[in-house]
């Protein structure tokens, strides 16, 4: 079955073009790699994905709903969850706080009975912490849960964004650049941490700069540049895909046409 | 020890104990008016914290709510007969309602853009009040009729002493209790990113709204607690230096912490007292103090106070 | 149309001193990000300081140039003594300081001076000049033409001089700035005296038209913080134009609809902006970037 499908997308931000004529559909349950090199519109996709910017042109489907121009917290409630490239975390509230919010949806939020402080919103309380501190297991950071936000690490900052948008419990999980700042063995952690969301039915939208991430665990493939569709398809066909190899060794520098090359 | 000091039944019980524990030491009459005065102020800032310091927005106006609180109970008695508890919630009906009104455009603002359009609110608010004097009074103020309880007109300073504190401990609680629910939770989350907020599933515009529209209730309250205990009242009361009052109280006490909203008030209202005996050089003493609580406690006194607590403490 | 000629004249009096005032916020704002609300403070200043040295028997020309020189010194101190000992406190905060340093200017003021109204002799006499049928008060140009002089000069001063260009670089790029060597507190300290003595002029040349005394202050920072928005916030043109209109609009309101209600003119103009253009007039519109 098909979770998303992006059909023409385009936008522009002034004269610059950011993402033009972009289709593409994702497979239920499958991990679904955008790769490209900086400004390639990777990041600028993800906010069409998730209602912050409305697109120019196209439209985009959710288990084939039309759900363009939605805003971002009706999105949520449809099931889309992200995390953020430049992190967006809530400095102000600890750890599991912020884990926490990720459950709105989930929770009574009737404004009396909260003022009230009626059973029925300590109950709740207790349950949406239980299950933060769930959520913080399986990520992995439930030693730390009532310490403020700030004094995570910033690995641990990407998994508590992980944590917060699973907290949503979402049909569509995307990941802007999870391992940006991570070590080896962060990011080695994280991949298997990826596998195991989508194990459990999450499918997975992902934009990286590690080769070697996004070869090890992508089903599919998507090649950006200046906005542009080069590419898309298995990690095999993208990695031997002679367009590809140029861009990357034309204008992205050795490195990481070597890791595309494996 | 943190888990201590930050829990809401230590504000709530320190705010009981101080309620009831003051009237032993006050000396003289006086100061059950005093204390009124600062539980009637505590009242409003607790509101104005839950719109500033939880949600992270600024109202540089909301005097303009106390004002509609307060005149309410002035004009409605006096000029169409109607019973003044029935005007309290008349006002308090009034400003939740003009706050939700113009909430919706103004709360699209950010930052400097919602400090100008909060202030020019509440200046018009205040505009309004001195200008029609055929219902207001006029610049001079008017008189309000004392309320009543089975007969009995309220009018001494210990009985709005205890009135006004049991108000103030009701207004906390409900603010603490807010704090610690899902919808005190999305307006921290907004506080910090608007953006990550609305992902989470939180329709940022409508928490804005309400918390603009709680705050405004809270100050309506106070407004029109103040007119019933002083007899008295002027459109002064929602002008642009009383909500700088009123922010100074959150901001000095401590930006989102309930109780530092009371302590800013307490602070605020007190001083000028104090230093009524040299009342030449009261404004002096207010800008001073303002300054140099913002520039050495940035916190504000009681996350400062905690925080040193915290650190003190094995 | 001699109605229409005359509410012009007394808007745009008006509006300048209005410009002058956005025209300080916008100065400091550029170069610090502080939203200064102890503006009005220096425009009372000016006019204070001139009357309190003329009745002390100082010519007046010599008391001007003093109460400028004040106001200078004012606003060194208010950066000096409050803005960069606060360096890292939240805009609100920083907002907050600013208040709390207007209140404790005015308390000076109500102490060293007193709590009644002054006035300046006019500089050129009070024999007003008929124009197509309506008036206008030898000191209204004197209002109209200051203004003028102070946005030229400042234009030379930012253009032309270093160490405008490097104020003005400031207000453009901190740390770029700093890297280039530039001692940016002294900038911003440099632009607090700058906007205090803009401020004082603007209170000098007025003062012989709508009178001064200690507590002006308020009402004029509100509506040059008004103008200021309304010309979209660091923007010296826009801070300008938007001062002139709103005096503008200020005359022929009070004229045509409601003269108790002229206060309130500049608070519906600017609810009405903003809630049509949320980031003024002349504003930069730009989505936030995640
Ligand atoms: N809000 C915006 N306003 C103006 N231009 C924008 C905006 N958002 C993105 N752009 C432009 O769109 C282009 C694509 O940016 P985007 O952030 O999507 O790239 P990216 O692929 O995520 O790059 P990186 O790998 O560096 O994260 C860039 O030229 C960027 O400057
Ligand atoms: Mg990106």
């Amino acid at each position: 079955m098909t979770l998303l499908v992006a059909e023409t997308l385009g936008i522009h931000f002034g004269g610059v073009q950011a993402v033009d004529d972009v289709s593409f559909a994702v497979e239920t349950g499958r991990i679904f790699s955008i790769i490209g090199p900086n400004g390639a519109g990777k990041t600028t996709l993800f906010n069409l994905i998730s209602g912050i910017y409305r697109p120019n042109t196209g439209r985009i489907l959710l288990a084939g709903e039309d759900v363009t121009g939605l805003p971002p917290h009706r999105l949520a409630a449809k099931g889309i969850a992200r995390t953020f490239q430049n992190l967006q975390v809530f400095y102000g509230m600890t750890v599991i706080e912020n884990v926490m919010v990720g459950r709105h949806l989930r929770e009574e939020r009737r404004l009396v009975p909260a003022m009230l402080g009626l059973p029925s919103v300590t109950r709740q309380n207790r349950a949406t912490r239980k299950k933060a501190h769930e959520i913080l297991a399986f990520v992995g950071l439930d030693e730390r849960i009532d310490e403020p936000a700030g004094a995570l690490s910033y690995g641990d900052l990407r998994r508590l964004e992980i944590g917060r948008a699973l907290a949503l419990e979402p049909k569509l999980l995307l990941l802007d650049e999870p391992a940006a700042g991570c070590n080896p063995v962060e990011t080695a952690e994280l991949i298997g941490l990826v596998r195991n969301i989508a194990e459990q039915g999450v499918t997975i939208v992902l934009v990286e700069h590690d080769m070697r991430f996004v070869m090890q665990i992508s089903d599919r493939v998507l090649v950006l540049d200046g906005g542009r569709m080069l590419a898309e398809g298995s990690p095999e066909a993208v990695r031997q895909n002679p367009e590809v190899v140029a861009a990357y060794l034309g204008r992205h520098g050795a490195r990481e046409a070597g890791y595309a090359r494996g | 020890m943190r888990a201590l000091l930050s829990s809401r039944w230590t504000t709530l019980g320190l705010l009981c104990l101080v309620i009831a524990a003051l009237p032993l030491v006050f000396p003289s009459g006086y100061y059950y008016r005093v204390a009124a005065l600062v539980w009637i102020s505590a009242i409003a800032a607790v509101g104005l914290n839950i719109f500033m310091g939880y949600a992270g927005q600024v109202s540089l106006g909301h005097a303009g709510f106390f004002g509609i609180g307060a005149y309410a109970v002035a004009i409605g008695p006096a000029r169409f007969g109607l019973n003044s508890w029935l005007c309290i919630f008349l006002g308090v009906f009034l400003s939740a309602a003009l706050a939700w009104l113009v909430g919706r455009p103004i709360l699209r603002l950010r930052g400097h853009y919602l400090a100008i359009a909060t202030l020019g609110l509440g200046f018009l608010i205040a505009l309004v009040l001195a200008n029609e004097a055929r219902w207001t009074g006029g610049p001079d103020g008017t008189a309000v009729p004392r309320l009543t309880i089975a007969g009995a007109r309220l009018m001494e300073p210990v009985t709005w002493y205890w009135i006004s504190g049991g108000l103030l401990t009701l207004g906390t609680a409900l603010a603490l209790n807010l704090e610690n629910s899902a919808v005190g939770r999305a307006l921290r989350a907004l506080h910090d990113s608007e953006i990550a907020a609305a992902l989470a599933g939180i329709d940022v515009a409508r928490h804005k709204l309400r918390a603009f529209v709680i705050a405004a209730v809270y100050a309506s309250l106070a407004g029109s607690a103040l007119a019933l205990f002083d007899g008295f009242i002027t459109p002064d009361a929602a002008g642009f230096l009383r909500s700088i009052e009123l922010v100074a109280m959150v901001v000095v006490g401590g930006i989102g912490s309930t109780a530092g909203s009371i302590v800013g008030a307490g602070l605020l209202v007190t001083l000028p007292q104090i230093l009524a005996v040299f009342v030449e050089y009261e404004q002096i003493a207010l800008g001073l103090i303002i300054m140099v609580v913002m520039i050495f406690l940035r916190r504000g006194i009681v996350p400062s106070a905690r925080r040193l607590i915290v650190r003190r403490a094995p | 149309m001699a109605e229409v000629l005359q509410f012009c004249f007394s808007g745009l009096t008006v509006g300048a001193v209005y410009a002058l005032v956005a025209l300080g916020f916008t100065i400091i704002y550029n170069a610090s990000d502080v939203v200064n609300f102890a503006q009005g403070e220096f425009v009372m200043l000016g006019g204070m300081v001139t009357v309190a040295l003329a009745a002390a028997g100082m010519p007046l020309p010599v008391a001007a140039v003093a109460a400028v020189g004040v106001a200078a010194v004012v606003g060194v101190a208010l950066h000096r003594l409050a803005i960069e000992p606060a360096r890292g406190a939240s805009p609100v905060g920083l907002i907050i300081i600013t208040i709390g340093a207007s209140i404790f200017i005015r308390g000076i003021a109500q102490v060293v001076f007193d709590k009644q109204f002054h006035k300046l002799p006019a500089f050129s006499g009070d024999t007003p000049f008929a124009v197509l049928g309506a008036t206008i008060l030898p000191q209204s140009l004197w209002v109209l033409g200051g203004t003028a002089a102070i946005v030229v000069g400042l234009h030379v001063f930012f253009e032309r001089t270093l160490i405008g260009k490097a104020v003005a670089a400031t207000a453009a790029n901190r740390l770029a700035a700093r890297l280039a060597g530039i001692n940016t507190t002294s900038m911003m300290t440099l632009s607090f005296a700058l906007a205090g003595a803009i401020g004082a002029v603007a209170g000098i040349l007025v003062t012989p038209i709508t009178l001064t005394s200690y507590n002006v202050g308020t009402l004029l920072a509100l509506k040059g913080f008004a103008a200021g928005m309304l010309g979209g916030i660091g923007n010296p043109l826009g801070a300008v134009l938007g001062g002139l209109m709103l005096g503008l609009i200020e005359a022929f309101g009070a004229g045509y609809l409601s003269s108790a209600y002229k206060d309130g003119i500049a608070f519906v103009v600017i609810l009405v902006v903003l809630f049509a253009f949320p980031r003024g007039l002349i504003g930069k519109r730009s989505a936030e970037r995640v």
